[in-house]
């Protein structure tokens, strides 16, 4: 070790002010944040398996396990119309390795350095879901892209399926702040895996996205109506496969809304509350 | 304007059925190096996160850098650095990825935050591996990447948990440079620790806990004052000469005291320990046993364990008590 010296403290105006504002802060901080995410996401290719292997091997085996039993032997019609609910489903299982990382870097103590220096309280889960940006993108093109190859043809045009991309991760990113709250609340990172499922599990498949509404009993009918999922399959079927959209859109992002409503203060709160 | 940077009174934490902290109160002065000395589960770790922000105290109030840090906990996260007990660097970002995060996080501008990173880097002795990730590293490097981490805001108050502990004895002494180095340029350091040589070595003043408690607040000399300070121990090469050398250290104890033979139970036998009031009995009794002729394979000054420090001052606390009592009496 060396006896340079360490220079003296640099820092010019009022010390007690972030530069720029506060929310500039926020965005700044948010994105250095984002940045660190992204870093380790490169950095471990293989977790990201849950958004590229792991929606491929789904659609293979609904496709052409059961997808000619569901349809009656059509098991291009039925590819068709599953990818898009698919996609949703992909996006929404897609949300838990973010509770699960920020359950393990609570456990390691990193965010403890976070906590100790000047930053908005939201910054490290704001940048963390933002990075998150980046995974719900690769399951969108996986999911497209694969389909493509198996079979699946958009039959709307490139502007309505570059919107079902954008809605799909803009659902994303609403969705996963469940899973933070989720990583807030429990203690280790296998146990937000656990709870999580429990809760996309019946959202997925209690749902549209596999088989057609009408062919279920009434009391399972009345879930899939109130089911987040299904006015986002609605939506995206509408902008890939072609069908009414306006009516489906509307209540997705109400459920958009609802969500960050709800989930983002109660993460913010299990936040504060866990470290 | 107070000098004192860090000041606590009366905090109290429980943690389920643990009352981590009963009670604690903690100042330290500008500009010097503050030690809190305590075996595991003593509340060191508890009280730090409280100065440091990180978490809040059921009861108590605390000041660092003269800001509340309950009421305005950004301003006092603007003015410290901290490195906790476990070396909390992001393991798959680089040595440099690490430290512009905290930069940015601190409002450096890119530009300097690359700048302060590849300072630190350089000074910490990393450069060589500031572009590999940090789960590359051995221990030893992953603590310094930690330390320079908690020094990238220039801080005017540091909190050091337990910094060198799991470090070898050459590391130890690196880091011990640092904190010095630290405060000669104006910071304020406070440090956990387990061993009272590190305490002694670093700190103005030690304030030692236990159970929550501050069970003494002083200098290093006025601590080794009351827990017997300082022992020589001298080992000559021929066990035969162990009286001869007993005459001679004799000479150089402390003042009542005597010079004895180590027969305590477990210790290996043929040592000669005195009790002495200052390093200078090691130059007079070097001198001493050569003109005796007894020849020796080891010599050396040590301090008293922290088990025997914290016998020493719950004796002290139990005899005052039993004192008040008498007097009431």
């Amino acid at each position: 070790m060396t006896t340079l010296d360490v220079p003296v403290r640099n820092i010019v105006g009022d010390i007690d002010k972030p530069r720029g504002g506060s929310l500039a802060a926020l965005a700044r901080h948010s994105v250095a944040l984002a940045r660190r995410s992204l870093i380790k996401t490169i950095r471990t290719p293989e977790a990201l398996i849950d958004v590229t292997l792991q929606p491929v091997i789904f659609l293979l085996l609904f496709t052409y396990l059961l997808g000619g039993a569901i349809s009656g032997g059509d098991r291009h019609a039925y590819l068709q119309f599953l990818l898009p609910g698919m996609l949703a489903q992909s996006l929404a299982m897609g949300g838990i390795a973010l509770g699960q990382n920020l359950n393990a870097d609570i456990e390691k103590g990193v965010f403890d350095r976070f906590r100790s220096l000047p930053v908005a309280r939201s910054a490290p889960l704001v940048g963390a879901v933002a990075a998150d940006v980046v995974r719900y993108l690769t399951v969108c093109l996986v999911m497209l892209g694969f389909g493509t190859i198996m079979g699946f043809r958009v039959e709307t045009g490139f502007v309505p399926a570059v919107a079902a991309v954008a809605l799909s991760i803009g659902f994303g990113l609403c969705f996963c702040w469940i899973s933070v709250w989720v990583g807030m609340l429990v203690r280790t990172s296998g146990a937000v895996q656990g709870v999580m499922f429990l809760l996309v599990f019946p959202l997925s498949f209690g749902s549209n996205v596999f088989v057609q509404t009408d062919t279920l009993p009434g009391w399972l009918q009345g879930f899939v109506h109130v089911n987040p999922i299904t006015p986002l399959v609605g939506t995206i079927r509408g902008l890939l496969v072609g069908g009414p959209v306006a009516g489906h859109l509307f209540w997705t992002l109400v459920w958009m809304a609802g969500l960050l409503v709800v989930f983002v203060p109660l993460a913010l709160r299990a936040y504060a509350r866990r470290a | 304007m107070s000098d004192l940077v860090v000041r606590a009174e009366g905090l109290r934490k429980r943690f389920g059925k643990t009352q981590a902290l009963d009670g604690v109160d903690l100042a330290m002065r500008r500009g010097t190096v503050l030690g809190v000395l305590g075996p595991n589960g003593a509340g060191k770790t508890t009280a730090v996160r409280v100065l440091a922000t990180l978490l809040r105290p059921d009861e108590g109030h605390a000041e660092v850098a003269g800001i509340d840090v309950l009421k305005e906990p950004q301003r006092v996260r603007r003015r410290i650095g901290l490195t906790g007990q476990y070396a909390s660097v992001d393991e798959d970002l680089t040595g440099t990825q690490n430290l512009v995060l905290i930069g940015l996080l601190l409002d450096l501008t890119n530009k300097d935050a690359r700048k302060r990173a590849a300072e630190l880097l350089e000074w910490f002795d990393l450069a060589e591996a500031a572009d590999r990730p940090a789960k590359t590293y051995s221990g030893g490097m992953r603590r310094r990447l930690d330390l320079a981490a908690s020094l990238v805001g220039h801080p005017e108050v540091i909190f050091l948990d337990e910094p060198t502990t799991g470090l070898d004895p050459a590391k130890r002494e690196d880091m011990w440079g640092v904190v010095r180095t630290q405060v000669t340029q104006g910071a304020s350091v406070l440090l956990t620790t387990q061993y009272l040589d590190e305490a002694d070595a670093l700190a103005d003043e030690i304030v030692v806990i236990n159970k929550g408690r501050v069970i003494a607040h002083d200098t290093p000399e006025g601590l080794k004052r009351r827990v017997g300070g300082l022992t020589l121990k001298v080992r000559p090469a021929d066990p035969a000469r162990v009286p001869d050398a007993l005459a001679v250290l004799d000479a150089v104890a402390a003042p009542g005291t005597n010079a004895s033979a180590d027969a305590a139970a477990g210790a290996r036998p043929g040592a000669v320990s005195v009790p002495v009031s200052g390093d200078s009995a090691l130059d007079e009794a070097l001198p001493a046993l050569r003109r005796a002729g007894i020849e020796v394979v080891d010599l050396g000054l040590h301090l008293p364990s922290l088990d025997e420090v914290f016998h020493a001052l719950t004796r002290d606390q139990a005899d005052s008590a039993a004192a008040k009592e008498a007097e009431l009496v």
